[in-house]
């Protein structure tokens, strides 16, 4: 069997001295979609901004491709090179909860931007992947508006088409929906749900817990700074066997109908 | 009181008044350019993640901000003399008093506007792969420069007329011709209205233009 897309092995990170995780081991294959849940404050997003090191672990090793990414310091932490983490970044895409689009720019040079810059396309064949990507997610006659023309749901689908036009091995979308009216989610969601179609890999941070049954491969429940359960959505969703994780999908389901 | 005003002593001096204009643009561009460059360099280097980069960035801005410009311009042109073997014209020694000082204020512009920029436009960034540099360029300054343009031209301003210090060490510029003119004709009334006129009529239009910028890029957000 080939080697796992990604892997993290014992990782851990803490601010100031105060833990979020340790410990956690995970391993990514082709085609997996893991959905990441936990209560607010559970390290979510940390873990998930650790992938890409725009936070820095304080131990443990990231493995892109079976390649360990880093070397190790004295210390025992992992050093990582600026070079280093640009291949890294390139690989796992990100998307944010906040859209983080680049206010100065048009939708295609949003789209655009990378392509130029890291992998050095020239400007018109950068603009015509950056249109193409910009149709998958159904906004290419907004190409020349700027950002701020948009509604938030459009805005997270150019953000999605941003991290798609540099051809990342893996996604990390962190809460990419909570940001939006209620009424935009779904769009965002019919995009994300597409790639699951065509089978990305990835990894989302979800508070929507039923796109979350209907669209994951995995489920990975954070609490008490590590993997506290972990595996289908059905075994972890419909039968959880450890109490917070019942008492957290409880919570969610209080006002269902 | 009537003062017979008397224009014409200081026109028939217009020859030595384009000089000094002359002279003073050449010291403002030169100034400009210097000034905001090194600006800008001082300013990221308060951001840089190396320490001494940061303290040696920091006694810079602290330095030049909180000594004036006229005695700066002095030291350069009587003092620095006698420390290094080298030969100040008073040229150099208000182009290096009046730049450093504009660094070290346009330094702190830069820096503000680029810590105003969310860092969510950082992570965007880096996350796309790009290196310090290329997110600095590409993202970061093009918004941070937007932001600080009005502060920016009113650096631009000061240092237009801070052009005039120079003419303490007797630097060819406007008020240097003009204290010329008024000590041979006993005109000063005459010639520094002019001079204050000649400012005027340059300053106002290069800062309408900028107004103008400032509009046009506005619209992109
Ligand atoms: N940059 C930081 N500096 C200090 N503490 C941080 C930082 N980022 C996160 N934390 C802390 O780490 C813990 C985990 O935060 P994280 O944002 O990963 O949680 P989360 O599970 O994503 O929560 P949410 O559902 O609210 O987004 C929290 O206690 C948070 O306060
Ligand atoms: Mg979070």
């Amino acid at each position: 069997m080939s080697s796992p897309i990604l892997q993290l092995n014992g990782l851990a990170k803490s601010f100031g001295g105060i833990e979020v995780f340790r410990n956690i081991d995970l391993e990514v294959n082709a085609g997996d979609r893991i959905a990441i849940l936990g209560a607010s404050g559970s390290g979510k997003s940390t873990l998930l901004r650790c992938v890409n090191v725009l936070e820095t672990p304080n131990s443990g090793e990231i493995a892109v491709d079976g390649k360990t990414v880093g070397s190790k310091q004295r210390s025992g932490a992992l050093k990582y090179t600026e070079r280093e983490l640009c291949t890294l970044r390139q690989k796992v895409g990100m998307v944010f909860q906040q859209f983080n689009l680049f206010p100065h720019m048009t939708v295609a040079n949003n789209v655009a931007e990378g392509l130029k810059v890291v992998k050095g396309i020239a400007s018109d064949k950068a603009r015509g992947r950056a249109v193409s990507e910009l149709q998958r997610v159904g906004l290419a006659e907004k190409a020349d508006e700027f950002p701020s023309r948009l509604s938030g749901g459009q805005k997270q689908r150019v953000a999605i088409a941003r991290a798609l036009a540099m051809d990342p091995e893996i996604l990390l979308f962190d809460e990419p929906t909570s940001a939006l009216d209620p009424a935009l989610v779904g769009e965002v969601l019919s995009v994300i749900e597409q790639l699951a179609n065509e089978g990305r890999t990835m990894l989302l941070v979800t508070h929507e817990i039923g796109f979350a049954y209907h669209m994951a491969t995995r489920i990975v429940f954070l609490a008490e700074g590590g993997i506290y359960e972990t595996g289908t959505p059905d075994d972890v969703l419909k039968n959880p066997k450890r109490p917070l994780t019942q008492q957290f999908l409880a919570d969610h389901q209080r006002f269902h109908f | 009181m009537s003062y017979h005003w008397n224009f014409a002593s200081v026109f028939d001096n217009w020859w030595a008044l384009a000089i000094g204009v002359v002279g003073t643009l050449k010291l403002f561009v030169v100034c400009l350019v210097i000034g905001m460059s090194v600006g800008l360099i001082v300013g990221l280097g308060r951001r840089s993640s190396r320490r001494p980069v940061r303290w040696l960035s920091t006694a810079f801005v602290e330095f030049f901000r909180n000594t004036p410009v006229l005695v700066q311009i002095l030291w350069f042109y009587y003092a620095l003399p006698i420390l290094v073997p080298i030969e100040v014209s008073p040229f150099l020694a208000a182009i290096l008093g009046i730049s450093l000082n504009s660094a070290a204020y346009s330094a702190e512009i830069f820096r503000g506007g680029i810590q105003s920029i969310e860092p969510g436009q950082w992570e965007a960034a880096r996350a796309l792969g790009m290196t310090w540099l290329q997110c600095m360029r590409r993202i970061i300054l093009p918004q941070s420069i937007r932001r600080v343009i009005p502060s920016l031209t009113n650096r631009g301003v000061e240092i237009f007329k801070m052009s005039t210090l120079a003419s303490v060490v007797a630097y060819v510029e406007l008020l240097q011709q003009g204290k010329l003119i008024a000590s041979l004709n006993f005109n000063p009334l005459e010639v520094y209205t002019v001079i204050a006129a000649i400012f005027l009529i340059i300053l106002y239009p290069i800062v309408r233009v900028t107004y103008a910028v400032e509009r046009r890029l506005a619209r992109s957000d």
